[in-house]
């Protein structure tokens, strides 16, 4: 089993995971704030934006944005991530379009997330709020945002938790994390597939329990009292 | 909190101008990203009648998207029953009165809730390539409901659960006030109350189920994402392929969707004390539909 884990470098496939799901969170994490922000605005265009935005990306599968972000940006469009000249070209495109993909999927969930955070808020924060002469975007910096945001921590703990496990769909487009690495470790050595399932399921857990203690830790933490 | 109405008083005159100056701003910078990514679309050739002539033709209804739709949606049924009935036994397991059964159940439940979807398929593919001789698509398609099942049948116990916790107590302190057994209770007043007041969750579950059985692409099923990339390679127009095969996926989606809304619209109507308390976990339900 160690030499499995040496052989096919395992934990190098969990580092890639953990890097894709640190800058797959950063990048949804600012998105889905943005697509929020346009939601909760006054300005109809952009709510309908907005909206059409989360019903797009929520009701598309994974699976499909990973493969067309490889066939249809990459290869028809010509969509250049990486500088066509380094060694490792096609492995760095790949990387960033799972990025990008693993992004604009869950900022769908982030928006929703943040929204649901906004309505923990008691309306007589933001009549509060509006009664002091604050605008719309002051309203939003310094009263709903900041308490929006503390009501969304366990649903935006709960999109953390998925995104670290749908870093695993990025196999499709050839990713070297842990999904693919397990599928190359059972192809050398199915008479352990038990053993490498065990390992791999482990990691998961490894990686999503202490997401999710530490979101409930925070979200009691954070709550607002009222 | 009604989120939009409260968020910012109601425009006067001169807010309304200044909204409409923004509104068509932003209308702009929309259309100027349209017409962008139809600049780029052009430029590559993709908006020409031949890259979309074959999307209307029958032969890509029948040969492509039909049978797609198909496989895509008797998967996702098939999962959709399964993990019903499996996450039904284990929301039963986790409430028993017997200790060992709570805990294993606890633990199979967190276990497959834990372990990614794509993993589980992954897993149960290899392990019949190596071990059965179940092969080609009725191997990808058990590894595909076997998956999801797995998955799915964890989070509909967790949902089933939060059903039973929400009902409000005097449900239960009526049930054993009568004489009923603490299990009596549970299977004759909690969970049938649960599950109606948990049926629009139950229901939406049934897009993340849709949506992931896309994942049976990797694993070789033929469902509907692997028949547009087919599609897409014979008739040289993968772009076209990719955004109508997205459309059909939203638009399953939102059927599914609307279902949902229209039971829970029917549930709320009829104030039931499970639909009252059944709401705010619903909400709680549906943000987990993060996954692929």
């Amino acid at each position: 089993m160690l030499e499995l884990i040496e052989r096919f470098d395992f934990f190098g496939a969990v580092g890639l995971t953990l890097w894709l799901t640190l800058w797959g969170a950063i990048l949804a994490f600012v998105l889905g704030t943005i697509v929020a922000i346009m939601r909760l605005s006054p300005v109809k265009a952009l709510q309908f934006a907005g909206t059409v935005y989360v019903t797009a990306f929520r009701n598309t599968p994974l699976t499909l944005i990973v493969i067309a972000s490889n066939l249809v940006l990459w290869n028809q469009l010509g969509l250049q991530l990486a500088p066509r000249d380094s060694a490792s070209y096609i492995v760095d495109t790949n990387i960033r379009l799972a990025i990008l993909s693993l992004a604009v999927y869950h900022a769908a969930f982030v928006c929703e997330a943040l929204r649901s955070g906004v309505n923990t808020i008691p309306v007589g924060q933001a009549e509060a709020a509006r009664s002091l002469g604050l605008t719309f975007a002051q309203n939003l910096r310094h009263i709903i945002l900041p308490q929006a945001l503390r009501g969304a921590i366990t649903p935006l703990g709960n999109v953390l938790i998925a995104l670290t496990k749908n870093t695993t769909v990025v196999t499709a487009i050839g990713v070297a994390q842990v999904s693919h690495s397990m599928a190359r470790m059972i192809e050398f050595r199915s008479d352990v597939i038990i053993l490498i399932f065990g390992l791999v399921a482990i990691t998961f857990v490894a990686l999503t329990l202490p997401m999710g203690m530490l979101t409930s830790w925070l979200s009691q933490r954070l709550a607002v009292r009222r | 909190m009604n989120t939009t109405a409260i968020l910012f008083d109601a425009p006067g005159p001169r807010t309304r101008s200044r909204h409409l100056i923004y509104a068509i701003l932003g209308a702009l910078v929309i259309f100027g990203i349209g017409a962008w990514v139809f600049a780029i679309l052009w430029e590559q050739g993709q908006v020409t009648p031949d890259r979309w002539a074959p999307v209307f033709t029958p032969e890509a209804w029948e040969q492509y998207f039909v049978p797609g739709i198909r496989q895509t949606v008797v998967a996702a049924a098939l999962s959709m029953v399964l993990a019903f009935i499996f996450g039904f036994l284990f929301a039963m397991g986790r409430m028993s009165e017997v200790a060992p059964l709570r805990w294993g159940s606890g633990v199979i439940v967190e276990f497959f809730r834990a372990v990614p979807v794509l993993i589980m398929m992954l897993f149960v593919f290899y392990l019949l390539t190596y071990n059965s001789d179940i092969t080609g698509q009725t191997l990808s398609f058990t590894a595909v409901v076997v998956g999801l099942t797995c998955y799915n049948g964890a989070v509909i116990a967790e949902v089933i659960r939060n059903g039973v916790a929400s009902l409000p107590a005097g449900q239960r302190e009526a049930g054993l006030s009568i004489g009923l057994s603490p299990s009596e209770t549970r299977r004759l007043i909690l969970v049938p109350q649960a599950l109606t007041a948990m049926m629009p969750t139950l229901v939406s579950q049934l897009v993340v189920v849709l949506k992931d059985t896309a994942l049976g692409y990797i694993i070789l099923y033929p469902e509907l994402l692997n028949r547009i990339r087919q599609m897409g390679n014979r008739f040289g127009n993968l772009t076209v392929t990719f955004v109508v095969g997205a459309l059909l996926f939203i638009v399953l989606n939102l059927v599914v969707t609307s279902v949902a809304q229209m039971l829970e619209r029917r549930l709320q109507r009829r104030g039931t004390s499970a639909g009252v308390g059944a709401r705010g976990r619903a909400a709680d339900a549906e943000l987990d539909a993060s996954n692929a």
